[in-house]
């Protein structure tokens, strides 16, 4: 058996050709597209009298800039309403599968393509967006990029990159009632930091990886690029394919049992060899929160704000603009801060065991005097779902708003913004700077039931104790 | 003030000079390069003015792209981590749109690398001793002159000549001329043809 991970038998099979200086011509599976960084491609191919290869590997919907309170067209922001039109007529003029607001099928990209079975282990997949590393939950080699190579993508379904090393990050034990995925992710990164991914894919595995369920898995593999990997992966196995069985583009039928044979292939093999790899014990983890401006400065609940003398010199004058910009103390507890808004949503956190986690929390209490509260499923299916189950119904009498799938407040390109320097507790993926669309809006990441508790207690709050002993696993 | 627009790469990139800009800080992000409202576009042509919009309203006229003595400068000198978070390839537009043609930094962002060697942006790694000791020579004199040369790997400001990195792929894409990949991508019709026919997933799962 040879020494292959996942990532070398992908990248191997994916393989056109080598160009001038050693980058590789790669051939993308999978392409998404969305109404942000979509419209220059498309302009570019047109001036170059270019046409889309494989317009069928091409998938579009649009999420970024939707408002969640009322979709009815034409939006009332012009530009949005231009951005949505310009997506439908490209995808009209190219014969690509669009997957407009009201088909049932709109949402997140990063929801939408896996709840429709199109991201499948083995594949590769691009889309103009970072979070694309969450598909590498099916054992896909998923990376974000640019607009340029959008247009290479569309153009030729391939495209110029140089192979990652491979780091494995294996996870032993089982995460506690009340940590999440989320959690694992943020300790991940904070201890790893926000650069240490460069140049490297990360592979996730180990028990407490095998034990997640494929939602876990994509919030873990969303969030690699948070931590400077372009993709995350991990290994397909039962639970992948049980996730995938009957949804709508997998296989069927007789391809259905080759497609598994395959699939069972691709995993890394077990003297597989990596270009690093360090090991976690999820027995240690906790609730996690960031407290500063980029998704590695985060502290567990019970912890006290880190003075910026504990850092390497060099991290010290980031640690200290965060302190600055958060207008926080170091040497305090994240525990009972004040918020103002609480978000549920995001490609990192809008699925249905999300929303399904926050509803436990959420269930028989209410929001806090003063908190804006608000749940934006990450899909038209998984609003659709949390309606089946009541879900909506739960968040409604606790006093949460129920809105429209889109990618919200998340970055804010949809009037669901941060006013001044309010402070959110929030389920995605960003705590930069200006992300949720004020230029001094502060962002505290966190699960999505943590964040729920926070809505109820109007600060940030330890969901553990929310949590009754057989709620959970 | 729409700034004035010098010509956007083309061809081969051997060597590049310009006046010098400096931007210290590690992990500056793509929302802070380009926040996400300017994103609501169909073409980059606008981006230039919005280059850091959130972070020079913050310093009132005293951020390093608005200081007069910087307005034509061209090199823009980083730190570590420079472009990390988002894919929008908005924030290197923006960058080349205000004037920037080579970044020069002790580490970068992945996907922003790509993307700005994708516009022809050469994104060039040097030592943090280097890195700081370029950020002072230049704050000690302002818009100082810098040459790069990629045959070479080498920058040199008015007094010292250092040697730089690039891995080798991105490299001799930028010296051949390579960067601008769509017509060679488009150009191996046959071989992608050939992968599309042995890729399982294309072929009812048969390997």
């Amino acid at each position: 058996m040879s020494s292959k991970t996942l990532y070398d038998k992908v990248w191997d099979l994916h393989q056109v050709s080598q160009l001038p200086g050693g980058s590789t011509q790669l051939f993308i599976g999978l392409h998404l597209i969305h109404e942000v960084t979509s419209p220059q491609a498309f302009s570019a191919l047109s001036e170059k009298n270019l046409a889309v290869l494989s317009p069928e590997r091409t998938f579009g919907t649009v999420d970024h800039i939707v408002p969640t309170l009322n979709q009815n067209r034409p939006f009332a922001d012009p530009l949005a309403e231009e951005m949505l039109s310009t997506l439908e007529k490209n995808c009209s003029t190219y014969g690509i599968p669009f997957f407009g607001i009201g088909s049932g099928k709109q949402g997140i990209v990063h929801v939408i393509a896996p709840e429709l079975g199109l991201t499948q282990p083995g594949m590769t997949v691009a889309c103009g967006d970072s979070h694309t590393s969450t598909h590498g939950a099916f054992g896909a080699i998923a990376f974000g990029i640019g607009t340029s190579q959008v247009r290479d993508v569309l153009a030729s379904q391939t495209l110029a990159i140089n192979k990652l090393k491979v780091r494995r990050i294996f996870v032993k034990g089982q995460l506690r009632k009340g940590v999440y995925a989320k959690d694992l992710i943020l300790h991940i990164i904070r201890k790893l930091g926000v650069k240490a991914g460069n140049g490297f894919a990360y592979e996730f595995s180990g028990p407490a990886i095998e034990s997640l369920p494929m939602e876990g898995r994509m919030t873990l593999c969303n969030m690699a690029i948070e931590g400077g990997a372009r993709c995350g992966y991990v290994n397909p196995d039962q639970v992948t394919f049980d996730y995938l069985k009957g949804r709508m583009h997998a296989p069927k039928g007789k391809d259905w049992e080759r497609a598994i044979a395959w699939w069972k292939t691709l995993s890394s093999n077990e003297n597989a060899i990596f270009d690093d790899e360090i090991s976690f014990d999820a027995n240690d983890i906790v609730p996690t929160v960031t407290w500063g401006i980029t998704p590695g400065q985060s502290i567990a609940i019970n912890e006290s704000l880190p003075q910026s003398t504990t850092f390497e010199v060099k991290d010290r004058p980031i640690t200290e603009e965060a302190y600055s910009y958060m207008k926080i103390e170091p040497g305090g507890k994240i525990e009972g801060l004040k918020i103002d808004v609480c978000f549920i949503g995001s490609c990192t956190n809008g699925r249905l065991s999300d929303l399904r986690e926050a509803a436990s929390v959420a269930k028989g209490n209410h929001v806090a005097d003063g908190i804006k509260a608000f749940v934006v499923p990450g899909s038209e299916k998984v609003a659709l779902e949390a309606e089946e189950e009541g879900l909506d119904k739960i968040f409604l009498e606790a006093g949460f708003e129920w809105r429209e799938p889109g990618c919200s407040m998340c970055l804010a390109m949809n009037p669901d913004r941060l006013e001044g320097d309010q402070i959110s507790a929030s389920s995605s993926n960003r705590n930069f700077k200006g992300r949720q669309g004020s230029a001094s809006g502060r962002t505290l990441l966190m699960s999505p039931a943590m964040v729920a508790a926070a809505a109820i207690t109007g600060k940030v709050s330890d969901v553990r104790h929310f949590l009754k002993d057989d709620s959970n696993s | 003030m729409i700034r004035p627009i010098t010509p956007f790469p083309t061809g081969a990139i051997k060597q590049i000079e310009g006046k010098s800009i400096v931007l210290t800080g590690n992990d500056i992000d793509t929302d802070r390069i380009i926040p996400a409202r300017f994103l609501k576009c169909v073409s980059f042509d606008l981006l230039g003015e919005q280059v850091f919009a959130d972070d020079r309203k913050e310093l009132k006229g005293e951020h390093p792209f608005d200081l007069p003595i910087n307005q034509d400068a061209s090199i823009l000198v980083v730190n570590e981590n420079f472009g990390c978070g988002s894919s929008r390839e908005h924030a290197p537009q923006a960058l080349m749109r205000w004037g920037i043609r080579a970044i020069i930094g002790k580490s970068f962002a992945e996907i922003f690398f790509g993307n700005c060697l994708a516009l022809g942006i050469p994104c060039i790694k040097a030592s943090e001793k280097i890195i700081e000791s370029l950020q002072q020579s230049i704050t000690s004199n302002p818009g100082d002159f810098i040459r790069i040369n990629l045959e070479e790997l080498s920058i040199s400001d008015s007094s010292i000549k250092y040697n730089v990195l690039m891995d080798p792929g991105p490299l001799e894409m930028l010296k051949s001329g390579a960067w601008d990949a769509t017509s060679q991508l488009i150009n191996k019709r046959s071989e992608i043809l050939e992968v599309m026919k042995n890729l399982p997933y294309l072929n009812n799962f048969k390997y």
